[in-house]
């Protein structure tokens, strides 16, 4: 049986979504600047893919602006709100939650002269408010906090907030690219100057994602050119992926209640079973959580034994340890958590979406806790961690 | 991303688990860096007669641990001293780059447990 359970990492294109896409590849080429009807038909397909984005966060259709990707749309926030502001301070605001996409977005204003200050979160994963407002100085323009964590699935307190940010007049960014489309999100009731999203997020295309700016906020563009998106996003725009990115925003905002109450209770059955298992730590919060999250660290083994394990039973998992990344470190989001890192290896994240079903997660309970038990029985700590508790730093060998 | 033998020395790993008539026991790495691995052999006449092992670590970690025992099996002491990182790892069909670390940690603990044996032998506590 094959479960994909990875729908942070991304989501498959739904079949209505790449129809309502083919068009704008072959027949209906048009550039949406040209005049004559090939253009027109472009620039309208954008358009309302624009009205679409826009429903589904309720924001006005001139506060979306589309960009290439989540990671695109963080860049221009910071940078662009930064750069914007620079002369009525230089300080930013972001948390240790935060996508690598703001993160070393913070650390290049850095280098350009601007302060940041990297709040850290709770255990579970929750940036405290109050520690927001403590962080704010007079130089203060800017601060970014991610909405839902796409590694441990906590939802954060955006509209608290917000209210602290409004009452300094301080820009607002959150990153909501694990969360639009997968929860409600609405632009006004979080009170946020600017949010970030991503299309293949929720069942649309990759390469297509957007910016929500409030409209009367300035901001400096990331790519300067033409007049596309009001001339804060220039190049020709990619109509396909646009219009692919509209259809699956109105499938969404019409199927979400019920799919997300669907999702919310095969991850409940997911969570209560495995942590049956001996020495399994749930991360993240409990209750204010995306619905299809499940992350947990099992401890005495590694992550991404546990991913190859998995996937040879055609189960699709995600992991924050270190061996499975790139750079070899261990997730910054779990360790900043307090979960030592010794055990952080052991993370194993699973992401459930629209097409899971009861079966797929009875068949992964039923193979996942004998993968444990089978890597558990190869770890020199299978009785425990002994005299290794306390761990201790790494010190990488050439 | 892993070789065909990497997959199978990872899926089927061969020698694992404690021996605790080891003659030699060798540990290396530790579990904050993401690896581990205990080896331990049986030496007669100078020969590697058995060995186990046992690994906290990723996909390549635990292949490179169930390769060395398979390779240092029925050697002399010399001859398993001899073996390279560089040696595990083609034995393996090579590792990713950002994975070769990971064959020190087999070579590493083989001369562990090795001089652990000769230390031992030295001090008579056989």
């Amino acid at each position: 049986m094959e479960c994909y359970f990875d729908h942070v990492a991304t989501t498959p294109l739904r079949p209505e979504v790449l129809n309502a896409m083919m068009p704008y590849f072959r027949e209906e080429f048009g550039n949406p600047l040209s005049i004559y009807p090939l253009g027109t038909t472009a620039r309208e397909a954008v358009e309302s893919a624009r009205e679409q984005v826009a429903a589904l966060i309720n924001a006005k259709n001139a506060e979306i602006i589309f960009t290439s990707s989540g990671a695109e749309a963080n860049n221009f926030a910071l940078r662009g709100i930064a750069f914007a502001r620079q002369h009525e301070g230089k300080h930013i605001i972001v948390t240790r939650m935060e996508h690598h996409s703001i993160l070393n977005s913070a650390r290049f204003l850095e280098k350009m002269g601007f302060t940041a200050t990297y709040l850290p979160p709770d255990k579970y994963g929750l940036i405290d408010p109050e520690a927001v407002k403590k962080a704010i100085i007079d130089e203060t323009i800017l601060i970014s906090v991610i909405d839902a964590s796409p590694e441990v699935g906590t939802i954060e307190p955006i509209r608290e907030i917000a209210a602290i940010a409004r009452e300094r007049n301080i820009t607002l960014h959150t990153d909501a690219v694990a969360s639009v489309g997968n929860i409600p999100v609405d632009v006004k009731e979080l009170g946020v100057d600017l949010l970030s999203m991503s299309a293949h997020q929720f069942n649309g295309p990759k390469g297509a994602g957007a910016l929500y700016l409030r409209e009367g906020q300035r901001i400096i563009p990331l790519i300067f050119g033409g007049i596309q998106e009001g001339g804060r996003r220039a190049g020709t725009e990619n109509v396909s992926a646009i219009v692919g990115m509209g259809r699956a925003a109105e499938i969404s905002k019409a199927e979400l209640p019920l799919r997300v109450e669907n999702i919310r209770q095969l991850r409940d059955r997911l969570i209560k079973d495995i942590m049956k298992i001996e020495d399994v730590h749930f991360t993240g919060h409990p209750e204010k959580r995306l619905p299809g999250h499940a992350s947990f660290c099992v401890e005495y083994i590694e992550g991404e034994g546990m991913l190859l394990m998995l996937a040879a039973k055609g189960i699709y998992v995600a992991s924050g340890s270190a061996c499975t990344s790139k750079a070899l470190k261990s997730s910054p989001v779990l360790l900043s958590m307090g979960i030592p890192t010794h055990v952080a290896h052991g993370s194993v994240v699973f992401t459930l979406g629209a097409d899971n079903t009861e079966e797929q997660i009875e068949y992964a309970l039923e193979e996942f806790p004998r993968i444990i038990k089978r890597l558990r029985e190869l770890s020199p700590f299978a009785k425990g961690w002994g005299d290794m508790e306390e761990g201790g730093t790494c010190i990488p060998k050439k | 991303m892993y070789s065909k033998e990497v997959m199978d020395h990872f899926m089927n790993p061969r020698n694992v688990g404690e021996m605790p008539d080891a003659d030699g026991v060798g540990t290396e790495g530790n579990p904050v860096c993401g690896d581990m691995m205990k080896l331990f052999i049986k030496v007669k006449d100078n020969r590697i007669e058995d060995a186990k092992f046992q690994t906290f670590g990723c996909g390549a970690a635990i292949a490179v641990s169930s390769m060395i025992t398979e390779m240092i099996k029925g050697k002399t002491l010399e001859e398993a001293m001899a073996i390279s990182k560089e040696q595990v790892a083609s034995a393996l069909g090579g590792l990713p780059p950002q994975k070769m670390h990971c064959s020190n940690l087999g070579a590493d603990a083989l001369r562990k447990a090795i001089d652990n044996y000769r230390q031992k032998q030295a001090s008579g506590t056989e």
